[in-house]
């Protein structure tokens, strides 16, 4: 179990450094949503009231854009050179790799949202009031889910043909009750709501995802890999 | 023996529903609240009964194929899944017909609605999953991972929207409140039957094509390797 762990965090550590130094998919991901960010504002004119009803909706579809071309990336990244195959040969657990892969991926999404979060309040004139801190709680918690689901997919698509095309089409509609949950908590919060009183059932949609999910996952990743 | 099964199935199941077409179209009356519309009835919920069934049996065939690597239960989830997804379609449109007649709209965002079309969704990626991959091995895990994934979001879906949206423009399942007169439950209950019989028949005709597919896929790469 420790062994495991410990190679799932070496792992992610790798994937993270690798990433760091060639900024490939975090570099793409943070330019797209901002384009999308930009690109909404043109598409939607908003007055305040009107902006704070989907504010929410706007984020997490940025957002969930964003985090198909992280997760994308992660297990392709370890196509050239044959090395998915000598990971697997390793003697690593399998659930190992999963748990690595996926804690790379979240570590990267929330990057990629940390920096937008920001630059939608400026672009959109939000006042965070506070809030600000609990929609990174909130997306911390939506995140791990889509880090998750978009792994499990990042395997099961990788040696298929037009990959970055069949993964958002698989994953999408898997992600829509997280997705809903997430808009749903993030506009209470920007609306000055409590995300624990009338919204607590979104938050324990949120929580529930992130365990159905992470334990199916865990549990049916052996089946992936060794194919 | 097999095709001697696919045309009983098929011929029980489609007389039973020309008989019972009959029945709805010149026996049956008017409905007092809906006139003439009610009828599409007898074909959406049988529709989504025989869908759920098969999605049902499908998630058993992909757990089955997990455990034991046999291609026959991954040609049974997938020739489930085809024909369910197209019952879940007749499923959709006839309702989506019905809605624009009764609330006149083709579509409302509500709960039953978005969670059949979600699972339409899904199903319809598991289909496009398939061709899209190669090997025989990697494709069957994989669709198995899917379907497997794809049961368990449905239920979510439709608590989660049950809280986002809580006045459902469907109306009440007619079995379990008891709307449904007593003389509209024989033709109803048919129609069920009928749609059962005539998707087991349309699985067998696809499970018999993937088959033998997989054989002709099996005989190519032996030519190949010799």
């Amino acid at each position: 179990m420790n062994y495991g762990l410990s190679a799932a965090w070496s792992i992610a550590w790798k994937d993270l450094r690798t990433e760091l130094r060639t900024k490939e998919s975090l570099n793409a991901a943070v330019s797209f949503s901002l384009v999308v960010l930009v690109l909404f504002s043109f598409a939607f004119d908003l007055g305040r009231e009107e902006l704070r009803s989907i504010a929410g909706g706007l984020l997490w579809m940025v957002f969930l854009f964003a985090s198909a071309l992280i997760v994308n990336r992660g297990f392709s990244r370890e196509l050239p050179n044959d090395c998915l195959d000598v990971l697997v040969a390793s003697p690593v657990p399998g659930w190992s790799i999963f748990l690595g892969k996926a804690i790379a991926g979240f570590v990267l999404i929330m990057m990629v949202e940390l920096i937008s979060l920001p630059v939608f309040g400026i672009f959109y004139n939000i006042h965070w009031d506070g809030a600000f801190w609990m929609i990174v709680f909130v997306a911390a918690i939506a995140t791990w889910g889509i880090a998750v689901v978009g792994s499990v997919f990042s395997a099961v698509t990788v040696n298929v043909r037009l990959r970055e095309l069949m993964l958002p089409v698989i994953l999408y509609p898997i992600l829509i009750p997280l997705l809903l949950g997430a808009m749903q908590l993030t506009g209470a919060l920007l609306n000055r709501e409590s995300i624990f009183g009338d919204n607590n059932a979104w938050l324990r949609l949120l929580i529930a995802f992130d365990l159905i999910y992470t334990s199916l996952a865990l549990f049916l990743i052996d089946f992936i890999l060794v194919v | 023996m097999r095709e001697k099964t696919v045309y009983t199935l098929g011929l029980i199941g489609s007389l039973i529903l020309l008989y019972n077409l009959f029945t709805v179209f010149m026996v049956l009356p008017d409905e007092a609240m809906q006139g003439a519309i009610y009828r599409i009835l007898f074909i959406h919920v049988p529709a989504a009964f025989a869908a759920w069934i098969l999605y049902t049996v499908a998630l058993v065939g992909s757990v089955m194929f997990l455990v034991k690597k046999d291609f026959a239960y991954d040609s049974m989830a997938t020739s489930c899944i085809e024909v369910a997804t197209m019952f879940t379609l007749v499923n959709l449109v006839t309702g989506s017909i019905w809605g624009r007649v009764m609330w006149g709209i083709w579509w409302a965002w509500d709960v039953r609605l978005t969670s059949q079309l979600i699972c339409f969704l899904l199903y319809l990626g598991y289909l496009l999953l398939r061709p899209a991959v190669n090997e025989p091995t990697q494709r069957a895990t994989m669709s198995a991972i899917l379907s497997i994934f794809a049961f368990v979001d449905i239920p979510i879906v439709f608590m989660a929207i049950r809280w986002h949206d809580a006045r459902t423009q469907h109306p009440a399942p007619v079995l379990e409140t008891g709307g449904l007169a007593p003389e509209f439950k024989g033709p109803f209950w048919l129609g069920v039957l009928s749609f059962i019989l005539i998707s087991g028949a349309m699985v067998l005709v696809r499970l018999h094509q993937e088959n033998t597919r997989r054989e002709m896929d099996s005989v190519r790469r032996e030519v190949h390797a010799l």
